[in-house]
C-alpha cells in the first residue's frame, strides 16, 4: 500500500465518520465538529490530488493546494457562523437544541414582529 | 453599427460580467464600512446599475448569439478562471436583478434607515441583500466548478443570517438547521470537485465537458455533487430545513430566499448535468432526480394542504414547486430536449416571480391582520383586495393555469414528457396542479367571502404595488415570444440538441 492510497483511505474514513456524526448527533456543537471532520477528510483528498498532479516536475501541483486553502477559510467562516448561531440560541433559550418544538410555533402570532 | 462584429462585441460585453459580481460586492462592503444609516441608500443607488448591467449582458448575448466569455486577469483556462454568460445565465441574472430591488422596496418599511439610534437589523438586511445578489451573479456567471463552490458558500453565508434577522429563538434555530444542511451540501460538492480535478486536472466547465468520460470516478463525483446541491436546493427528502426557515424569516427575506436563493443551487445542478456531464448517458440519474421531484410535488403539496399558517403554506408550496424543476432532467436527450430545458427554466423564472409575490403578499396580510392563521382569514380579501389579487395571480402560476409562466412551464414539460413516452411525469404534474388548486382554495375561498375583515392597519399602496408587479411579471411570462426560447438555447452544448 502506497502512502497516497493510505491517505486516500484515511480521507474517505474521515468523511464517513464526519457524515455519521453530522446526521446522528443531536447536539448542534457536535454537528459543527463533525462537519469539520468531514472537511478535513476532503482536504486530505485534495492533498493526494496535488501529489498525483506533480508530473510537471514540481514537488506538488499548486492548484489543489490553493483550493485547500480557500476551502479551509470557507470552512472556518462557516464554523464561526454556526457557532455564533448556537451561542445566540443558547442566550435566548438557555439551551442549544434543534428539537422541533423550539422552532415551530403552532400559531402565527408575532410572525411578522420586528 | 449593424455590421456583424461578434468578436469585438464579445470582448466589449465580457468586461460587463465581472461588473455584475463586483457591483453588489462593492455595495455590501461599502454598507459595512459606512454603517446602517447609509446602507439603504447604497443599496438603492447600486440596484438600478446592477439591473442595467444584467439587461446589457442579456442584450449582448442575444445580439452575438453566443455566450459572453471573460477570462479573469486575462488568463484563459486551464491556467485562469473564466466567467461565462449563456442564455440561461442571462435570464437568471435579470430575474435576480428584478426581484432583489422589489424585495428591497417592500422592506423599506421594515428595515427603514434608523433616525438617531443605530440599529443592527437594517444594516444587516441591506448588506445581506447585496451579498445574496453578488453571490447569485457569481453562480450564474462562474465557469469553473471551484469558483462556483465559492459562490455557493457566499450565497449560504448571505442567506442564512437573513432567516435569523429578528433574533427570535425559532428563527435562530431555523437558520442553524438551514446552515447545517447547507454545510453538508458544500462538503459533498467540494469532495466531488476534488475527485473531478484528480481525474481530469481542471475544473473549467467547458474543458471538463470535452474531456469527461463515463468512468467510476466521474459517477461518484457527480453523485456527491448532486447530493450536496440537492440539500441546498431543498429537494425532497432533503427539504426539512426549508419550511421553518422560509416561513419564519421576514417577508422580504422570504421572497428572496424562496424566489432566488434555492434557484442558485438548482442552477448548478443544471450546469452539472446539462453542461459538465452532457456527453454522459444520463437516463437513470435523470429518472432518479425526476422521481425525487415527483415525490416533492406530491408531499410538498399535501403538506401545504395541512398547514395552519399562511407563510408555512407558501413555504411548503415552495417544496412542491422545486419538484417541478427536476422533471427536466430525464428529458435532456432527444428531439424534446429543447422543450424540456425551456420548461425547466420557465418554471424557475415563473416560480421566482410568483413566489416572491406570494411571500410579500403573505407578509402584508400578516402585518395588516396581526396574524397569518388561515382560519382567521375570513373576509380579508375584501378588506385588502390588491394584496389578495397578487396572492391569487401568484397562485395561478403555481397551479399552472393559463395565462401564466407556470402554465407555459408545465405545458412545455408535459409536452416533452409525452413526446419522450415518459407519461408518469405528466401525470405527476397534473396531480400537482390539482393539489396546488386545493391549497390555494383553502386560502382564497374564505378570504373572498363573508363579512369584511377588520384590519389593524391598512397595507401601504406602494408595497401592495410591488407584490402585484411581481405577480404580473409571473403572468406576463406566459406571453414570452418564440425568440425568448431560442435565446434560452444560446450556449447549450451540441449534445443536448444533437438528436434534433
Amino acid at each position: 500500500m502506497t502512502s497516497a492510497t493510505l491517505a486516500g483511505l484515511v480521507g474517505a474514513a474521515l468523511v464517513g465518520l464526519g457524515l455519521y456524526g453530522l446526521i446522528a448527533n443531536p447536539q448542534p456543537l457536535r454537528k459543527i465538529l463533525a462537519f469539520n471532520v468531514m472537511g478535513s477528510g476532503v482536504f486530505l483528498v485534495f492533498g493526494i490530488v496535488a501529489r498525483k498532479g506533480a508530473a510537471a516536475g514540481l514537488p506538488s501541483d499548486p492548484v489543489p493546494q490553493a483550493m485547500v486553502i480557500t476551502g479551509i477559510v470557507v470552512a472556518f467562516a462557516a464554523s464561526a457562523l454556526a457557532v455564533a448561531l448556537v451561542l445566540r440560541l443558547f442566550e435566548e433559550t438557555g439551551r442549544a437544541t434543534l428539537s422541533p418544538d423550539a422552532w415551530t410555533k403552532p400559531s402565527g402570532e408575532g410572525a411578522e414582529a420586528e | 453599427m449593424t455590421a456583424p462584429s461578434a468578436p469585438l462585441g464579445a470582448i466589449a460585453g465580457g468586461s460587463l460580467l465581472p461588473l455584475a459580481i463586483l457591483l453588489p460586492a462593492l455595495g455590501a462592503l461599502l454598507s459595512l464600512l459606512m454603517g446602517g444609516r447609509r446602507a439603504e441608500r447604497i443599496a438603492f443607488l447600486l440596484m438600478p446599475a446592477e439591473l442595467a448591467v444584467a439587461a446589457a449582458v442579456a442584450v449582448l448575448v442575444q445580439r452575438s448569439g453566443q455566450p459572453l466569455v471573460y477570462d479573469v486577469a486575462g488568463y484563459a483556462p486551464p491556467l485562469g478562471i473564466a466567467l461565462r454568460a449563456d442564455g440561461f445565465s442571462a435570464v437568471m441574472l435579470v430575474t435576480a436583478a428584478l426581484i432583489t430591488p422589489a424585495a428591497g422596496l417592500y422592506a423599506r418599511t421594515n428595515f427603514a434607515t434608523p433616525g438617531d439610534v443605530e440599529k443592527r437589523a437594517p444594516l444587516a438586511f441591506w448588506t445581506l441583500l447585496q451579498g445574496v445578489q453578488g453571490a447569485l451573479s457569481l453562480i450564474f456567471l462562474g465557469g469553473d466548478l471551484f469558483n462556483l463552490y465559492v459562490g455557493l458558500e457566499l450565497l449560504t453565508f448571505a442567506a442564512v443570517p437573513l432567516v435569523a434577522l429578528d433574533g427570535r429563538p425559532e428563527t435562530v434555530a431555523a437558520a442553524l438547521r438551514y446552515l447545517l444542511f447547507a454545510l453538508f451540501g458544500s462538503v459533498f460538492y467540494l469532495l466531488g470537485s476534488a475527485l473531478l480535478f484528480g481525474a481530469y486536472g481542471t475544473l473549467d466547465i467547458a474543458l471538463l465537458a470535452s474531456r469527461i468520460r463515463a468512468e467510476p470516478a466521474v459517477w461518484l463525483a457527480a453523485g456527491l455533487m448532486t447530493a450536496g446541491l440537492l440539500a441546498k436546493t431543498a429537494l425532497f427528502p432533503l427539504h426539512l430545513w426549508l419550511p421553518p426557515a422560509h416561513a419564519n424569516a421576514p417577508a422580504a427575506a422570504s421572497a428572496v430566499l424562496s424566489g432566488l436563493v434555492v434557484k442558485g443551487s438548482f442552477f448548478l445542478v443544471v450546469r452539472l448535468w446539462f453542461d459538465v456531464l452532457a456527453p454522459l448517458p444520463a437516463v437513470v440519474p435523470g429518472a432518479i432526480l425526476a422521481g425525487l421531484g415527483s415525490a416533492a410535488i406530491i408531499f410538498g403539496s399535501a403538506l401545504a394542504l395541512r398547514q395552519e399558517r399562511l407563510k408555512l403554506l407558501v413555504a411548503y408550496s415552495t417544496v412542491a414547486q422545486i419538484g417541478y424543476l427536476f422533471l427536466m432532467f430525464p428529458l435532456g436527450h432527444g428531439p424534446w430536449a429543447a422543450d424540456a430545458f425551456a420548461g425547466g427554466v420557465m418554471q424557475a423564472l415563473s416560480h421566482a416571480f410568483a413566489k416572491a409575490a406570494m411571500f410579500l403578499s403573505a407578509g402584508l396580510i400578516a402585518e395588516s391582520l396581526g396574524h397569518d392563521r388561515i382560519a382567521g382569514l375570513g373576509g380579508a380579501g375584501r378588506a385588502m383586495p390588491v394584496t389578495f389579487l397578487a396572492l391569487g395571480l401568484g397562485g395561478l402560476s403555481l397551479m399552472g393555469l393559463p395565462p401564466s409562466g407556470g402554465f407555459a412551464a408545465k405545458w412545455l414539460l408535459m409536452k416533452a414528457s409525452i413526446a419522450a413516452g415518459q407519461w408518469v411525469w405528466a401525470a405527476v404534474m397534473a396531480a400537482g396542479g390539482l393539489l396546488a388548486g386545493g391549497y390555494l382554495y383553502r386560502v382564497l375561498a374564505p378570504a373572498l367571502s363573508g363579512e369584511i375583515a377588520q384590519l389593524k392597519k391598512a397595507p401601504q399602496r406602494s408595497r401592495e404595488g410591488v407584490a402585484l408587479a411581481l405577480a404580473l411579471l409571473a403572468v406576463l411570462l406566459a406571453f414570452a415570444p418564440p425568440s425568448f426560447f431560442s435565446f434560452l438555447q444560446i450556449g447549450r452544448p451540441a449534445a443536448s440538441v444533437a438528436f434534433r
